[in-house]
């Protein structure tokens, strides 16, 4: 009977998606376009620093200054602090840093078919005092557009899981239909389950259907399993969908719902890893990533799509977003109101 | 009052919101398969009561109980509701609608029954948000229906709709009530509430003030009748207008005995040609009771 009553509201918020022209052409065209748009300014364009990977003991410890190392001289160089040297070898060799070098070991990384990385090595020989052991690694280069395209896919998730179940529970408390559905058997839980299991039909629906088209337009690399990417979109989903159930939980006022999803979705858009990687930036920042589910869902898809990544190489994003999940959850079934009073 | 005859008694019922009292100590008893009319101005507590009495608000204190039992699963399968103000989903049509609403109970009558009952047929693959008033509300009273509910609580069912589609809505109410179900209205209409309901409690300032059949309570609170004259015809025979009640260009007087006041105003001088005699109504109770018109 519970299952009857989940399946009746699920298919009727499904219809209501589909019928809504406006809302579904905007859920797959704004991805699509901003992914071409995108791979077409920034093709065959990389970032325009040189980015340099420093190994260092942990995390507590600084950067050398230029004092003590000449290379950290450099102009025009960012310099990241790296403290996973397997994991700093593979930036190495998909181009996303130009090297990495080891002051320890006295020893640095270059791919031999980065040219930037090429660059860096040759200014590194014009400056005196350096004397480093060369180390050379090879690896095709992940393109911006790579990098890009799970983050434009994982922030139309957000935006889609977000404002599509907070804002339209909202939208329902406000005209009165939630009091109706509370006059019948429904419960509160039953009412979540559904909106829940239709927005992530719909997400991964469409998800799925933006990645082929995307993959087919501009074509990039997903070196791991596509059964592996898919779970880690079901769990960035599911993560995503009970944010936006625990903010609508019992908000009656639709600019107030606004707001607090604005709040919610600009911060993770901007220090999750859509558009840059936040390697490099503060610590805080940092440490507030790693709280966001976006982030979580992208570095898990990033690690499939360009490193090849594994079910269990990712298993910790996965368990994070769960968790995440099953908190927000409970929280909105906890807190939710059927109307205003 | 035998208790398996009662549907929903209610004893001692309050609500508050914050510092406002909205309903205060009140009780009555519904019976199985009546139509029971709750009438009162604007801010009386009568849609407060009806979604205390349909389970949707908590009472601050009191009792409400259904065929003897506290408000439950029960009355949530057996209660069909019509509310004052209802949002539909947007992109449904009227037959979705009515499947939709269907499954979220353990059995529903067939949307077919249902969709003739209330006049749907024509309107099935209509979208919700294209029906006209008058449909809406039929739309709304099928989705009360489709559970086969035993109760059926209906708010205000036919404000704003035209004088037809209201007679129309009138004809759905009294099929209901044909069936045997038992009916709770509120309504601005005293000829809504005359037709339809077979007892009415009038409320003020959340309390009932009288209850009874509409004829008992006319009984109860009037003698004779009611006569009308244009204002003129008063003023130009210089009638004191201090017992009687202008509206627009006629006065009415209530008088006991009709024959003797007949005498008394042909003796002043009053031209009797434009006279109208009628019996009292609700809407007499009414503003005899509460003190004011009712404003839909």
């Amino acid at each position: 009977m519970r299952l009857r009553r989940i399946l009746a509201i699920t298919k009727a918020r499904n219809i209501e998606f589909i019928r809504d022209r406006s809302a579904l052409g905007w859920n797959i065209l704004l991805p699509l376009l901003l992914v071409l748009g995108l791979a077409t300014i920034f093709s065959g364009d990389n970032q325009p620093l040189y980015k340099v990977g420093v190994m260092m003991a942990a995390e507590s410890a600084e950067l050398p200054t230029g004092d003590a190392e000449p290379l950290m001289n450099l102009r025009f160089t960012q310099f990241v602090p790296e403290f996973d040297h397997d994991r700093a070898v593979r930036l190495v060799e998909r181009h996303r840093l130009d090297l990495l070098v080891d002051f320890e070991q006295r020893r640095y990384w270059i791919n031999s078919t980065s040219p930037k990385g090429y660059s860096l090595e040759r200014m590194i020989a014009g400056l005196p005092g350096v004397a480093l052991e060369r180390a050379v690694v090879t690896g095709e280069q992940t393109r911006y557009v790579d990098w890009l395209v799970p983050g434009i896919l994982g922030m139309n998730m957000m935006f889609s899981c977000l404002f599509g179940v907070g804002y339209v529970i909202v939208r329902y408390r406000k005209a009165g239909y939630l009091k109706r559905l509370s006059a019948t058997p429904i419960s509160p839980a039953e009412f979540l389950i559904a909106q829940i299991c239709s927005r992530l039909l719909v997400i991964m629906v469409v998800t799925c259907a933006v990645f082929a088209a995307t993959e087919w337009l501009i074509g990039f690399p997903v070196l791991g399993s596509h059964l592996t990417l898919l779970a880690v979109a079901l769990a960035g989903a599911v993560a995503m969908i009970a944010m936006g159930v625990a903010v609508a939980a019992r908000t009656t006022s639709e600019e107030l719902a606004n707001g607090l999803l604005n709040l919610v979705t600009w911060p993770m858009m901007m220090v999750s890893g859509v558009w840059f990687s936040i390697e490099g930036a503060p610590a805080a920042v940092v440490w507030a990533a790693q709280c966001l589910p976006l982030t979580h869902l992208l570095d898990a898809a990033r690690a499939v799509m360009l490193d090849g990544a594994s079910l269990m190489q990712v298993a910790d994003h996965l368990v994070i977003l769960l968790l995440i999940g099953v908190g927000f959850l409970c929280f909105g079934a906890w807190s939710f109101r059927w109307r205003d009073v | 009052m035998n208790n398996e005859r009662v549907a929903l008694s209610v004893s001692d019922l309050r609500k508050h919101f914050g510092a406002v009292e909205a309903v205060r100590g009140l009780s009555l008893n519904i019976r199985v398969g009546e139509c029971f009319g709750l009438l009162g101005p604007n801010g009386a507590g009568k849609t407060t009561t009806i979604e205390l009495l349909e389970g949707i608000l908590r009472p601050s204190s009191g009792t409400i109980l259904y065929l003897g039992e506290p408000l439950g699963d029960r009355f949530r399968r057996e209660a069909g509701i019509q509310f004052q103000h209802t949002a539909l989903q947007d992109f449904l049509t009227v037959r979705e609608h009515l499947e939709l609403f269907a499954r979220l109970y353990p059995r529903a009558r067939p949307i077919a029954e249902i969709m003739e009952r209330c006049a749907l047929g024509e309107l099935a693959g209509r979208d919700a948000r294209k029906l006209s008033g008058g449909q809406r509300q039929r739309l709304l009273l099928g989705i009360a229906l489709v559970h086969d509910p035993a109760v059926i609580f209906l708010d205000e069912p036919t404000t704003g709709l035209d004088p037809q589609a209201r007679r129309n809505f009138w004809s759905l109410v009294e099929s209901i009530k044909a069936d045997g179900r038992t009916v709770v209205l509120t309504t601005h209409y005293m000829e809504e509430a005359y037709r339809l309901c077979d007892r009415i409690a009038i409320m003020d300032h959340g309390q009932i003030i009288a209850d009874g059949t509409p004829r008992e309570l006319l009984r109860r609170h009037f003698a004779g009748a009611v006569l009308s004259l244009p204002l003129a015809d008063l003023q130009r025979a210089s009638i004191d207008l201090g017992n009687w009640r202008v509206h627009q260009d006629r006065a009415e007087q209530v008088v006991d005995d009709l024959e003797a006041a007949l005498d008394a105003l042909r003796v002043q001088g009053v031209g009797l040609q434009h006279l109208q005699i009628r019996e009292h109504t609700l809407e007499d109770l009414f503003i005899e009771l509460t003190g004011e018109a009712l404003r839909a």
